[in-house]
């Protein structure tokens, strides 16, 4: 009798230790790393510095993803990025270039169909030392990435008139509501809103809310909210302490994912991380490549840097990703050596040796 | 093709018209205009009583024809009775009628129904800021052109398979030539220098990519003007870090619908923004970032700024200008003071309280009011 009591009380305990020993098996946890075009390669360089300074228990293994055609003409990533990212189920990755008339779509659109990136998150937090208009800003944006206004559907009716259809699945919509929720749960966040306009869009959003609704029956912990986007728009720009975490379809979700990135200083400096089915997720910096400044020894680590701490946290790395942001928004609020778009004209490799030699200090 | 086609658009609209080529009704009934007035819900019926009270002190003009439309009845009798009406009058003051998004997608939009109808495919709403009223920003004066009849609030959806449901986004070269035609020529006469278009275009390549190439070939045709264009999401970036970098935009009905509401958030809240929706010979006046405000209903702490200048406007477009400056003066001078700011502005003034003083403002400037 006793034994049987024993088991059933080790079993949960057994599960956690499997769960968490395929994080540590062998100590050390490989991420694809993808560094990118433009000032790619060198934030990746200062992100790897960094991660070395903190002893981060993480080894890099570099992938190129420059889309080729595989058999049948359909254009793909690379085979050995695909089997890397598969094996490793993490991924941190720098700016890619979207070629305007290559051919082949959008990197990034290719990266989401491959390992069905579902969900977008970006957390936005007010750093404190990089001053903007708003301060206090803590909300986190959850977009669905896969479907809806984005789906690429588009038709020429007749000439002149053009149809670009938005579809939304019943499926996707539950899938986004539920990690939205259990973002929320395991992030300790009080409230979920849905982001919508069905007032307009009856059917489509009216859809994407009800299953919202539905997932927030099982989530009674969590406040459930609906608001138009045209009132978070107003609110947002007014007093943007009113969000906690927000839930959408595709495009509004770019459109205030962008707002809110703007509210905390642009995308030099917001994270980003997809997460996709199978437990994949890519972490990246959403900035562009800027090819100006590229191999100059300019550009700004920051946002690289923020998702690879969101990566960090994700793979239960805590002290480690909190090490890491400490010593960055420490640097940042010192305002001693910062890069040029922070206000401050260090190079790159200063930025990241002065976070470097922070991090070596909180030790 | 393009040339022609720009050219044929600005033949059909002939020249000698006013600013907004919308033919003004004619004054009837001795010089007294009749405007229809829909009250809407929520803050609309006491808003719109406002303006007639005010109109009624400063003596203007203008009769109201009061159209009342039920948001809650099934059938559509009510929208089209307002239709009528405004085809009737040739223009319209009105409130936001309510739409409840519990309902079956058969019950449309009232809103959205008489826009269509009526083909108001401008809206117009110029956002300023106002000394006085403490925002983030300042020094921001962007007027926005939004599409108002396409794109995607063709309420156009349906369900094929269970658990997926398509809804269209149209595009038509027409309505986008029309739209950015209305912009050029209202940023013309307006002496603004720049033209933003604001599409999606590198993702809906075939229909934003027609919009932005309607409003490319339009912009030949100005050529005093700078056009350029800038993609949705940088744009709300931009706007939220440096919104005094714009000066005209135009842009199709759902980003419209986004950008105004942002940019009324950077001048201070949807209290102090007029809207105005233009088509070939109907004009609707309403507030900008179209507030139903049911939670602060009937409690005189709604800011009748937004409708008293959406008046204004409705004054300006009836030929009434000098009634139109008296009272907006007076409501700027109001606004500026702070101590009377309502709730929405950080302050605890009531909109009664707001009206008189603009009521006394005009008294005391003005020659044309009613001895009480």
């Amino acid at each position: 009798m006793s034994s049987n009591v024993w088991r059933s009380m080790l079993s949960p305990v057994i599960r956690a230790v499997k769960r968490s020993s395929s994080s540590f098996s062998r100590g050390i946890q490989t991420v694809t790393l993808i560094p990118g075009d433009g000032i790619g390669p060198e934030i990746s360089c200062a992100v790897m510095k960094i991660f070395e300074a903190a002893k981060a228990p993480i080894a890099w293994e570099e992938r190129n993803v420059t889309a080729i055609k595989g058999p049948g003409g359909k254009w793909m990533i690379p085979p050995d990025a695909k089997e890397s990212m598969d094996r490793n189920k993490i991924g941190l990755k720098g700016p890619l270039k979207t070629p305007i008339a290559a051919g082949h779509p959008s990197m990034n659109l290719l990266l989401r169909k491959t390992f069905d990136l579902y969900a977008n998150v970006r957390p936005c937090v007010s750093i404190e030392g990089y001053k903007t208009p708003y301060t206090d800003v803590n909300l986190v944006t959850i977009r669905e990435n896969t479907e809806g206004e984005y789906s690429g559907i588009e038709h020429v009716i007749v000439d002149g008139v053009v149809q670009s259809i938005k579809l939304i699945t019943e499926d996707a919509s539950r899938r986004i509501a539920e990690y939205a929720f259990e973002y929320a749960r395991n992030n300790q966040r009080n409230s979920v809103t849905a982001v919508h306009k069905a007032n307009i869009m009856r059917m489509s959003d009216g859809l994407f809310l009800r299953k919202c609704r539905e997932v927030a029956e099982n989530f009674k912990d969590i406040k459930f909210t609906e608001m138009y986007l045209d009132t978070v728009c107003l609110n947002m720009v007014q007093d943007p302490t009113q969000f906690d975490v927000l839930v959408m379809p595709n495009l509004y979700g770019d459109i205030l994912s962008d707002l809110c990135a703007g509210l905390i200083g642009g995308l030099g400096v917001t994270p980003s991380g997809n997460i996709g089915a199978n437990g994949v997720a890519i972490f990246e910096s959403v900035h562009g490549t800027a090819p100006d400044i590229a191999g100059l020894d300019m550009a700004n680590p920051t946002a690289l840097l923020l998702s690879a701490v969101m990566m960090l946290r994700h793979m239960g790395l805590h002290a480690h990703g909190q090490k890491i942001q400490t010593a960055c928004f420490d640097t940042i609020r010192d305002k001693k050596v910062l890069t040029k778009d922070l206000g401050g004209n260090s190079k790159c490799s200063e930025f990241t040796a002065e976070i470097c030699r922070r991090v070596q200090d909180l030790e | 093709m393009s040339i022609r086609s720009v050219r044929s658009l600005s033949r059909a609209l002939k020249p000698g018209l006013d600013a907004r080529h919308i033919r003004p009704p004619p004054a009837r009934y001795g010089g007294r205009h009749t405007v229809t007035l829909i009250p809407g819900d929520g803050i609309g019926p006491e808003l719109v009583s406002h303006v007639s009270e005010l109109f009624r002190f400063c003596c203007v003009p203008v009769d109201f024809e009061v159209v009342a439309v039920d948001s809650t009845m099934d059938s559509e009798d009510d929208i089209n009775n307002a239709i009528m009406a405004i085809r009737r009058n040739g223009v319209a003051l009105k409130g936001n009628i309510e739409t409840n998004h519990n309902l079956p997608p058969s019950f449309k939009s009232r809103n959205n129904l008489l826009r269509t109808t009526l083909d108001l495919y401008a809206n117009v709403m110029h956002c300023r800021s106002v000394p006085g009223v403490r925002t983030r920003h300042k020094n921001i004066d962007i007027m926005i052109i939004r599409e108002n009849t396409e794109g995607e609030y063709s309420s156009l959806e349906h369900e094929n398979v269970p658990g997926v449901v398509e809804c269209l986004k149209i595009i038509t070269r027409t309505k986008s030539l029309r739209i950015a035609d209305f912009a050029f020529r209202t940023a013309r006469e307006k002496g603004r220098s720049r033209v933003t278009a604001v599409h999606k275009a590198n993702i809906m390549k075939l229909a934003d990519g027609l919009f932005l190439e309607c409003c490319k070939e339009v912009a030949s045709g100005y050529p005093e003007i700078n056009f350029d264009s800038m993609i949705v999401d940088n744009t709300t970036m931009q706007l939220v870090s440096r919104p005094q970098q714009f000066d005209v935009m135009v842009m199709p009905n759902l980003y419209g619908n986004v950008v105004s509401n942002v940019c009324a958030g950077l001048v201070g809240g949807p209290g102090l923004v007029p809207g105005a929706n233009f088509g070939e010979d109907y004009a609707v006046f309403e507030t900008g970032t179209r507030n139903t405000g049911k939670s602060i209903a009937n409690r005189n702490t709604a800011n009748p700024t937004a409708m008293l200048l959406a008046s204004c406007l409705l004054l300006d477009h009836l030929k009434l200008h000098a009634y139109a400056s008296m009272i907006r003066r007076a409501i700027l001078s109001t606004v500026t003071e702070t101590g009377l700011h309502t709730a929405d502005l950080g302050g605890r003034g009531s909109t009664s309280e707001v009206v008189q003083s603009i009521m006394n403002a005009i008294q005391s400037t003005g020659p044309l009011t009613l001895k009480t």
